[in-house]
This record gives structure tokens, C-alpha cells and sequence, in this order.
């Protein structure tokens, strides 16, 4: 029989080793599976793991990896501190667009004036459109005590019509020939997130998830902040007997949550997307949920959860077009990093014991 | 009672770290009143989850009834004749009472028939009961009657009864005892766990007493001085708390009408609460749990927001004042709930100690944490309380009750109060501890701070109080001096029995005659 | 626009249709928090229902077969869920959303073949003389076979929580289950069993919308309504009769909305198709939720 034994204090060796042996895990049984959809797994896995990294035209994909690695981050650093004092922000995906949305509106509000004011101005717009629309859960649940994991993902969907409305409707652009979608904010110079060294991939996005994993460091580590938000996650009673409001601490994290995936949104649309289109999102705002609590919502494992996840879809992507794989195996590969992560995590709080069974 | 009804034979059961039952054996006869003596720790606990089918041993056997007698579940346990009424009670607060007794019984009547059965043993017992009511709205005497009766229904041979006192005030504990004998007359017979000396003095026939995990004694608890009972029970002579007398000091914390509404279902209203604390003063506050204990510790603390006049702290208004700056202003609490509330259980005594000490032991520099600063401070605390652990880094989880309170208490008593609120401070903690703690808080009051002890242990009151109050539904009595105070006069403070019957005793005139004379016993020793 | 255009009597009988898939998917979820488990994986158990019902009812021919399958495929699925919880002793909430964002590929992954095909028919029943009924007769007695199972299904929950003795040990087990552990009940073993019974529901749920109402399978077809039907168990306090009035309340918004789509109410589509969404923020805001079950969400570990 085996039981499991709570640790007087969670493992380190295993907080560390846990995610690596999911990753492990995710290979071998994603393996198998590209096995049985008919694909050799060991070239699937190189190809998704390896080959971005690696091969001959590695060149070409690293860059990609800071330019799908930075939203990730960004996101994931904002709900990690939510995450950790047990405020679960869902909807990041909606608080994204919300903000490519207001980023980009003051961009084309602003077009075709040449000023180096726009893109700043696009940075503050973008993160406040993301913050507003996060605040509307925290508010909720303050005020009402209404659930903020269903309000926040109710307004991804609201989110994905309101986008559509933009995209068909005053966002258009109206040299566009009837297409939908707004004018390429990629080729107006003042409104335009473009890569600062060329060839490199990192643009202003990935400045700022940099930042932001330091911020989030030295605020969990060194500051009362941080000090709060882990402490109402473990024992919320003893946060208040600490000094903490529960109801400020609430909607402190959703704004910054918000504000951060607000921010991400802008970046995308103004270099990578380019343009508001009606799907000029991919799931960033989900993917970065698997990406937090990857890296234990630990800024340096955000960082390195980050960058793995960039390769999945990297390498997906070289998968899917070189191999045929499909495109929704590499979310059912991300999907099950996250369940192994989640599975082998019972080793860091409990200590497994095979107990023969006793003739009772 | 010569007739054995359960023997336990050799009962080992260990757990990583610490043997819980060693080799225990002990017999139990048809009728008796057992006691199983001992302190926090000596593994009570697990031998009763033994006996009522949650605990396996690792080696060992019990006989009942001369049959060899191994539950595998709690409802085999129930079909032999066992029944147990928990300590933390095993109860669902949204239901309902029938539903509760329901849920405690394996072949249970229809639902209406419950509500009859119900009526007709809480009336042969004395024990009211509406079957309709909803658990969590019950006073914790009505909520254990809930379960005495749920074990009842069943008939049961053997009786468990887990540290029943703990939660009732002197005359209903009086009403348990008139049940249990009465019990015992019938044949039932009754496994009394307790480290109340004078309850057992009162009320058993035998008593086992346990210690780390074995049995050291044995003895018929009547005819045994309780000093030589405790001794047995600890290991060591205990020293008594010394309290000096103190001249009166200025008053440092006063309450005006405190009002204030539950701040949650189940919880307590505070009604119009008025007190007056002076420095170098313990003043007691006595009363069953639930009666507003957790709530006037958090509108003492800042946790609940209150009138600002209602609390003044050396003549200044506080009752709006947020936790952190009571704290600046030299009023510190101490809550009952050490894992969770005092303190942090994942979190590392470090951590711990500068949740509460950031304020006056400058453990922060605008905002910024002064690690170093918050690692001696935990060493300071660990030093001067004897608190046993490797040392800071480790979790308070990790640490024994007795240890964590030590930490938490002197944790307060380190900053150098003006005020020290404490609920329960010695709850659920090694005798040893408890003392020290006692100790400790009579130390600060001859040092001037003025200082307030919350608490359902009526002997530790009066062992430091130098006032006494009775906290009752929300509502607190004027103070009395706390020397010369007897049990009765303790008990009228706390309103008596709520709504309680005198038992129906039509059984036997002998019995009447042997409650009579059990009656009249102090229950304190 | 032209509002007469939109029939009541249609629009009521519509009501009953839209709010079915939600009904099924709430009514499991409801057993499942009742037994203080939080599964919030229903997006994810509902879309891979609804692509395990498709694809057995296409390579059947029979969509009663295909709701069989969707039950089993989500009750597997929440399998997983159960043993990581319950076993594994991981977070709720995190584990919940694993489950989703998992079946979302999955779903994908196994639907990819089967874009742009139509569902076997599964034509409505006229109940006999009930059917007859002017008004009534078409609004609640000429739908299709699963309208009733999902009534059904409310009707043996509620009969079940109340009135049996597994019921009221379920939410024993749901409102402290330490008590019921010292008690003796298996808390695990019941919450698995809640489990899979949630799973088994949401699979019925969004094979309903594979199967009856779209009818055809496309990836993320869902849209949702798992994340809707774990606001309506809210709404409805645990309770299962006010859960079939939240479900309802909210088919009504979708018809209403799909048919004033229809009637070309002079606003943009996309803004009528947020009214689900805002109208469950609304109903969860105005309501204020009763009492949830005291362990729900909580990892339960019998330490000694």
C-alpha cells in the first residue's frame, strides 16, 4: 500500500527537480502519442524541442523565441503574484486584447502624425485598458464577493466580440480595400514595436518582461509586497492578523495582473501582429497561466517556463509544416506539461512510503 | 464490573518520529467509568482511534467481549458496540440535527422516526434537543449533546468520550456526569479521556494513565491524591506560577459598549462589552468557546473595525485603527488558532516572527524587509521561551503545539506591550509549556503591562487572574476579584446550563442515592 | 427591424433547447461541488464530450450511442482530474484549468477529421396528447428525446441529495470531510464517484451541442458554456431547482439574442453575442450565493 506523508517542510530538491521530471514525462507520453497519430516520436520531439535551437536555420528561430517568450512572461510575472495569494485572474487572455485594443486606438488615433510621443502614450493605454478590464473582477469581488475566476473569463469572451466589433468596425482601415482588420501600426513609424537590434528578436516587450522578472524578484524577496501576497495565499487568516486587507491585496494583484497582460497585448499589435485583426490573438493569456505555474510562480522559473513554452510553439510550428504534425497536438502537449507538473508535485509536499497492508 | 468488556493487549503504533503507543495494555470492565489520563502528546488520541477503527496497529490485539476484536472501519467498530463522541466535533454545521444523528448511525430509522427516537433519549437523558435545528447555530453544549445522542441511539457497550469537559460550563458538565453514571448504572461502560484531574476524581472508577505513549500507572483515582496523579501523568513535580502583588497601575485599556455584529454565519454579535484594564493587572475572561471569544480578540487586534471610541488604548481611541498600527501603539494580541491564524504553518519561524514584530521591532525599512534584523529577533524569541527546534529557518508547522505557543506568546511578549490580549494561551499544549507560559504572562503584568487572558480553562484562571469575568453569548459580566471565587459562583457568571433538564431518573432509587452523593463533589481538585 | 418576426411560442420552446446543454453540464458540476470538490475543468470535460458523441454517432449512425460515448469520454476525462486531486493531492483550481486547456486539444486533436460533416439526425418526439396542447404542447412537449433526460437528471439529483441516504452521506463528505472520514465514510471514493458523474454530465452537455444543437462538430464549439454552467451552479446555491431556472434564465438571453440576430436589430452582431456572457456577470453580481459546501475546493489528507 503507499501512503503519502505530508513533509514537515516542502522538499527544495524536489521543488526544483518537479518540473524538469514533468518535462521528462511530457516527452516520453507526448512521444507515444505522436507514435500512435503515425509520426516517428523521436523526430517530433527534436523537431519541437531541439530543432528551434539547433538547426541549420536556428537563426531564424531564435529571435522568434524572445518574440513568443516575452508576452508569455509578461503575463505569466502579473499572475503569479494572484496566484500566489489564492486571487485567480482567468481571464488575462481578455485583459490582453483589451489592451492591443486601447494601445493600438491611441496609435491610429494618432496616425499618421510622426512623434515620438505615440509609442509611449500606446504603452500607457495599453496597460491601463488592460488594468480596467481586470478591475472590473477585482471590483466585483470586493463589492460583492462575486467569484472573480468565472467574471474574469466571461470577459475573454466579451472581450473576443468587442475585438471582432473593432476589427469590422472603427478600427477598420479604411484604405483597406473592405478587408478586415486596422491599419499596420508595424509600418508607422511612431506607433511601431520593432525589433531594437536587428536580427535579434528583442523589442520593447522583451525589455519589459525583463524588468518585470526583476520587479517581481525583488518584491517577493526583499519587499512587504511580497511578503503579503505569499502570506495571505498560505494563511489568509494569519494575512489579516498580519496587517494585510484582503480587499486592497485583491485588487492590487488583478490590476497588476491586468496591467502587465494589457501591456503584452500592446506589444504583439504593434510589432509581431502588426494589426487589430479579429484573431490576432492565440492564447497567450491562457498559455502564460500553464507558464506560471511552471516556473512555481517563481520569477526566474516564469523566465525559463517562458522560454520553454516559446519552443513548444516554435517548434510546433516547424513540426506542423515539416512533419504534418497537427497543430492542436503541440496544445495537448502544452496541456499535458501542465498536468505532469501538477501530478509530480505531490513529491515536494509529501513524502511517498510503501507500507506493506496490515492484517487488521 | 468484574466482567471485562474490552482488554487491549500489547497496542504499538508508531508514526515517523515519534512511537504513539507503545505496548499498552489495559483492560475495561462491563459498566465501569474508565479514565485515560495524560497530557497533550501521550497518545490518547491514537490509542481511541485505535479502539474506534481509524487507527491500525502496527502490532497488538483487543478482545471484546472475549472475542477478538479488529474494526476495520469506523462502522465495524459501531456494529461491535463502540461509540465515540469527538473532542473536535465530528459534525456537518450546515445540516440539520437529525441529519447529523443520522449520519452517525449504520441502520438508520426513517427520517421521520429519528425525530421521535431523538425526543425520547434526549428526554430519558436530560438532554434537549430540537431535530429540526441547523448544527451550526447551536451552542457548543447542545452541538456535543448532538453527538452523545447520536452515539446513544446505537445502544453502545463501550462509550468513548474524547475531552468532553473542555467546552461546557460547570453545571453542564455536572448534567454530562448525571448522564454518564446513569449510563454506567445500565451497564454502558465509559472510556473518559481527560487531563482534568478533578473531573476523574469525580467520575471514574479506574484510571489508566499514559505517558509518551505508555501506560505508567494504574490506580483507583478516588482513593489517589491528585498531586500524585499529575506527577504520574508529567514525569516531573510541576512548579506552581508565583504571582507578586502588584500595586494598582493607570488604566491602559478600556472598552466602552463594544458593539458589534457577527462577522460571519456562525459567528458571535459582541453586545455592549465594557472593561476596564490597569497596568500590572491579569484580568480573566472565562466562557464556553463560541460565545464571542474569537471576536472580541479581533476587534481587539484590528482584524474587525469597531467605533473608534469603543476601544481606548491609554485614553486614546483605537477602534478604527488599523492591526499594524495597535501594534505601533503597544497592543498586541494573541489569537487561539496557532496554525493558520497566529501563525503561518508553512511558513519559517523567521517569517513568523516578523509577521507581528514588523511594527515595533523595525523589522522594515520603507517597506523593504530587514531579513537579518527578522532572524535574530527569531532567535531572541527562540532563546528566552525554550522554544525546541533546530532554529529559525524551520517551519512552524514543524514544531510541537506546546513549542509553537511558546513561539507565538513570547513572540507578543518580546515587543514589549502595553496591552497583551491572549485567547486560550494554553490550549492543547504539554503541561510543562503551560506552565512557562502562565509564568511568563505573570512576569509582564509584575513589569507593569496590563494584561488579558481569554480562556475555557476555568483552573488556569484562577491560577493568574487577579479579576474575573464571564464572557456569555457575546455579552461580558462585571469583574469580580478573582480570590475566594468558587465553582458555583464561577458558574452563575457564565449563565449556567442553557435550557438543561434535570435527567429522568426512574430507573433505580439506588442510583438517585449514588448521584446525590457524586453531585455535591467540587470539580476542581 | 422587424420584431414580429420573432415568435414567443418558438422563442419559449427554443428556450428550453438552448438551456439543455448547460443544464447537463451544471447538474454534474452540482453533484461534484455539493461533494466539496471544485472542478473547474467543464469547458474542457464538455468539448471532449461533444467530439467522443460525434465521432461514435458518425461512425454509428446512432446519436443515442454518441451520447453514451460522450459520457464515457468525459467521464474519463474528469477521471484524470480525480486522481490527481484526490490522489495526487494537487491544487483544484489549477488542475481544474489543466483539464480544460487539455481537452481543448485534445477535442482538437481527435475532431480533426471529422470538420464539415453533419450529425446523424436526431429528430424531436411529439409527446402524445401532451403534445396536442395548443401553446404548451409545442413549448415544452415536442422536443428531442435528451430535453427530457436533462430534466430527468435535475429531478433524480435533487431526489437523490435529499431523499437517499448516499445523498446525504455526499454531502456530508462535501460539508466537513474530516468529520466524515472520522465517521468512517470513504471521502475519496465518494468524491471520485462525484467526479466522474460531473465528467459523465458534461460530456452529455456538449455532445448536445455537437449533436442536437449546432449540429455538426468545429474546434472550441463550446464557446464557454462550460465556464457558464459553473456560474449557474453558483447562481443557484447548490440548489437543484434554482439551478434549473438559472439554466433557463440563460437559454432565454441566448435565444433572445439569437433571434433578435434575426429580426436585424440595428446592432453590430458581435455586441448581441456578449449578452450570455454579461447576463451570467450580472446574475452572478445580483445574486448574492448562498452558503457553499464547507470543504469545497479543500484537499482533503487523513494524516492520522
Amino acid at each position: 500500500m503507499i501512503v503519502l506523508e505530508k513533509r514537515p517542510q516542502p522538499s527544495r530538491g524536489w521543488s526544483y527537480a518537479a518540473p524538469v521530471l514533468a518535462v521528462v514525462l511530457t516527452m516520453v507520453v507526448g512521444g507515444i502519442l505522436f507514435a500512435a497519430l503515425g509520426k516517428n516520436p523521436v523526430t517530433v520531439i527534436r523537431t519541437i524541442f531541439l530543432d528551434p535551437l539547433f538547426s541549420e536555420f536556428a537563426w531564424f528561430y531564435r529571435p522568434q523565441l524572445l518574440i513568443k517568450g516575452a508576452p508569455l512572461v509578461l503575463i505569466a510575472i502579473g499572475l503569479s503574484f494572484g496566484f500566489r495569494a489564492g486571487i485567480w485572474n482567468i481571464g488575462a487572455e481578455g485583459q490582453y486584447i483589451i489592451g492591443a485594443l486601447c494601445g493600438a486606438g491611441v496609435g491610429l488615433a494618432f496616425y499618421p502624425m510622426e512623434t515620438r510621443l505615440v509609442f509611449p502614450l500606446m504603452i500607457l493605454a495599453g496597460a491601463f485598458g488592460g488594468w480596467v478590464w481586470a478591475m472590473i473582477p477585482g471590483v466585483l469581488k470586493v463589492k460583492f464577493g462575486t467569484n472573480e475566476i468565472l467574471v474574469s473569463l466571461m470577459l475573454v469572451y466579451v472581450a473576443e466580440s468587442l475585438l471582432a466589433a473593432m476589427a469590422l468596425g472603427p478600427m477598420k482601415n479604411p484604405e483597406g480595400m473592405g478587408f478586415p482588420g486596422s491599419r499596420n501600426l508595424a509600418q508607422y513609424p511612431s506607433a511601431a514595436n520593432l525589433e531594437l537590434f536587428a536580427g535579434t528578436g528583442m523589442h520593447w516587450g522583451v525589455v519589459f518582461a525583463l524588468i518585470a522578472v526583476i520587479f517581481a524578484y525583488i518584491a517577493l524577496a526583499k519587499h512587504t509586497f511580497g511578503f503579503h501576497v505569499r502570506l495571505a495565499g498560505q494563511a489568509p487568516r494569519a494575512a489579516r492578523f498580519a496587517g494585510v486587507n484582503p480587499g486592497r491585496l485583491i485588487l492590487i494583484c488583478m490590476g497588476l495582473s491586468g496591467a502587465l497582460a494589457g501591456m503584452a497585448g500592446l506589444f504583439e499589435v504593434a510589432g509581431p501582429a502588426g494589426q487589430v485583426t479579429i484573431d490576432f490573438n492565440v492564447g497567450y493569456g491562457f498559455t502564460a497561466i500553464i507558464v506560471a505555474f511552471l516556473g512555481r510562480l517563481h520569477p526566474v522559473g516564469i523566465l525559463l517556463a517562458g522560454g520553454l513554452m516559446a519552443l513548444t510553439y516554435i517548434g510546433g510550428g516547424i513540426a506542423q509544416s515539416n512533419l504534418g504534425l497537427p497543430a492542436a497536438a503541440i496544445s495537448l502537449l502544452q496541456g499535458m506539461l501542465l498536468f505532469f507538473l501538477l501530478a509530480v508535485d505531490v513529491l515536494t509536499h509529501y513524502r511517498v512510503r510503501f507500507a506493506a497492508r496490515k492484517v487488521a | 464490573m468484574t466482567e471485562t468488556l474490552l482488554a487491549l493487549e500489547g497496542l504499538t503504533k508508531a508514526y515517523p518520529g515519534v512511537v504513539a503507543n507503545r505496548n499498552v495494555s489495559f483492560s475495561i470492565g462491563r459498566g465501569e467509568i474508565h479514565a485515560l489520563l495524560g497530557e497533550n502528546g501521550a497518545g490518547k488520541s491514537t490509542l481511541v482511534k485505535t479502539i474506534y477503527g481509524l487507527v491500525k496497529p502496527d502490532s497488538g490485539s483487543m478482545i471484546l467481549n472475549g472475542a477478538t476484536f479488529a474494526p476495520a472501519d469506523p462502522g465495524a467498530a459501531r456494529r461491535a458496540g463502540v461509540a465515540m463522541v469527538f473532542q473536535h466535533f465530528s459534525l456537518f454545521d450546515a445540516m440539520t440535527v437529525a441529519e447529523n444523528i443520522v449520519l452517525g448511525m449504520d441502520i438508520p430509522p426513517s427520517p421521520r422516526a429519528i425525530a421521535g427516537e431523538v425526543k425520547r433519549v434526549s428526554h430519558l437523558y436530560g438532554l434537549p434537543l430540537d431535530p429540526d435545528r441547523i448544527v451550526g447555530d447551536l451552542s457548543a453544549g447542545e452541538r456535543q449533546r448532538v453527538e452523545i445522542i447520536r452515539c446513544l441511539l446505537q445502544d453502545p457497550k463501550l462509550l468513548i468520550m474524547d475531552e468532553p469537559t473542555s467546552v461546557l460550563t460547570p453545571q453542564e458538565v455536572d448534567i454530562l456526569f448525571t448522564t454518564l453514571r446513569k449510563l454506567s448504572a445500565e451497564g454502558t461502560a465509559i472510556l473518559y479521556i481527560s487531563h482534568k484531574l478533578g473531573e476523574i476524581a469525580a467520575l471514574c472508577d479506574t484510571a489508566t494513565v499514559l505517558r509518551q505513549g505508555q501506560v505508567v500507572g494504574t490506580c483507583d483515582p478516588r482513593q489517589t491524591a491528585p498531586r500524585e496523579m499529575a506527577e504520574l501523568m508529567v514525569g516531573t513535580v510541576l512548579q506552581s506560577p508565583v504571582r507578586a502583588t502588584r500595586p494598582e497601575g493607570p488604566i491602559l485599556l478600556a472598552l466602552r459598549s463594544l458593539t458589534a455584529p457577527a462577522p460571519q454565519q456562525f459567528g458571535t454579535a459582541l453586545k455592549g462589552i465594557d472593561l476596564i484594564v490597569r497596568g500590572g493587572e491579569v484580568v480573566g475572561i472565562g466562557g464556553v468557546a463560541g460565545n464571542g471569544q474569537d471576536e472580541l480578540v479581533a476587534a481587539l487586534s484590528g482584524e474587525m473595525s469597531v467605533d473608534d471610541g469603543m476601544v481606548l488604548l491609554a485614553d486614546v481611541p483605537v477602534g478604527r485603527a488599523p492591526v499594524n498600527a495597535r501594534r505601533a501603539a503597544g497592543l498586541l494580541c494573541g489569537p487561539e488558532e496557532r496554525l493558520g491564524h497566529a501563525a503561518a504553518p508553512d511558513m519559517t519561524l523567521t517569517e513568523n516572527a516578523l509577521m507581528t514584530g514588523v511594527a515595533r521591532k523595525e523589522l522594515a525599512n520603507h517597506g523593504f524587509l530587514r531579513w537579518p534584523a527578522a532572524r535574530d529577533f527569531a532567535k531572541e524569541i527562540i532563546a528566552a521561551f525554550d522554544v525546541r527546534t533546530p532554529g529559525p529557518e524551520n517551519t512552524a508547522r514543524s514544531l510541537s503545539g506546546g513549542n509553537l505557543q511558546k513561539f507565538v506568546i513570547g513572540r507578543e511578549i518580546m515587543q514589549d506591550p502595553k496591552v497583551l490580549v491572549v485567547n486560550q494561551p494554553t490550549w492543547g499544549v504539554d503541561a510543562a509549556a503551560a506552565a512557562a507560559i502562565r509564568q511568563a504572562l505573570l512576569t509582564l503584568a509584575d513589569q507593569g503591562v496590563a494584561v488579558v487572558v481569554i480562556s475555557q480553562d476555568l483552573d488556569e484562571l484562577m491560577e493568574v487572574s487577579d479579576r474575573f469575568c464571564a464572557l456569555t453569548d457575546g455579552r461580558l459580566s462585571p469583574s469580580r476579584p478573582a480570590r475566594g471565587l468558587t465553582v458555583d459562583e464561577i458558574g452563575m457568571m457564565l449563565g449556567g446550563a442553557h435550557d438543561l433538564e434535570a435527567p429522568h431518573l426512574g430507573a433505580s432509587g439506588s442510583t438517585d442515592e449514588r448521584l446525590a452523593s457524586h453531585m455535591k463533589q467540587d470539580t476542581r481538585p | 427591424m422587424d420584431l414580429s418576426s420573432i415568435n414567443p411560442i418558438l422563442l419559449l420552446a427554443s428556450l428550453m433547447v438552448a438551456a439543455t446543454p448547460i443544464l447537463l453540464a451544471a447538474i454534474g458540476e452540482l453533484v461534484v461541488e455539493r461533494a466539496g470538490v471544485l472542478n473547474l475543468g467543464v469547458e474542457g470535460m464538455m468539448i471532449t464530450g461533444a467530439v467522443c458523441g460525434f465521432i461514435i454517432a458518425v461512425a454509428t449512425g446512432s446519436p443515442w450511442l454518441g451520447f453514451v460515448g460522450a459520457a464515457i469520454g468525459g467521464a474519463m476525462l474528469s477521471l484524470l482530474f480525480g486522481v490527481l486531486t484526490q490522489f495526487l493531492l494537487s491544487n483544484q483550481v489549477a488542475t481544474g484549468l489543466a483539464l480544460t486547456l487539455f481537452g481543448l486539444g485534445l477535442s482538437a486533436l481527435m475532431g480533426q477529421n471529422y470538420l464539415g460533416i453533419r450529425a446523424p439526425a436526431f429528430p424531436d418526439i411529439h409527446v402524445p396528447l401532451l403534445g396536442d396542447i395548443p401553446v404548451i404542447g409545442p413549448i415544452v412537449f415536442q422536443h428531442d428525446p435528451m430535453v427530457y433526460v436533462g430534466l430527468f437528471i435535475v429531478a433524480a439529483v435533487w431526489w437523490f441529495l435529499n431523499r437517499t441516504r448516499a445523498g446525504l452521506v455526499l454531502r456530508a463528505v462535501g460539508e466537513n470531510h474530516d468529520a466524515a472520514h472520522a465517521l468512517g465514510y470513504h471521502v475519496r471514493q465518494t468524491r471520485l464517484l462525484a467526479i466522474m458523474f460531473g465528467g459523465a454530465c458534461a460530456g452529455l452537455g456538449g455532445a448536445y451541442l455537437s449533436l442536437v444543437r449546432v449540429p455538426q462538430w468545429t474546434e472550441g464549439m463550446t464557446a464557454g458554456a462550460g465556464w457558464i454552467a459553473l456560474a449557474i451552479v453558483v447562481f443557484a446555491s447548490w440548489r437543484p431547482g434554482r439551478l434549473l431556472l438559472g439554466a433557463y434564465i440563460f437559454g432565454g438571453v441566448t435565444v433572445l439574442q439569437l433571434n433578435l440576430q434575426a429580426a436585424g436589430l440595428a446592432v453590430p452582431v458581435e455586441y448581441l453575442s456578449m449578452s450570455p456572457y454579461l447576463a451570467t456577470i450580472a446574475v452572478l453580481v445580483i445574486m448574492s450565493a448562498g452558503r457553499a459546501p464547507g470543504s469545497l475546493g479543500r484537499i482533503f489528507h487523513a494524516a492520522r
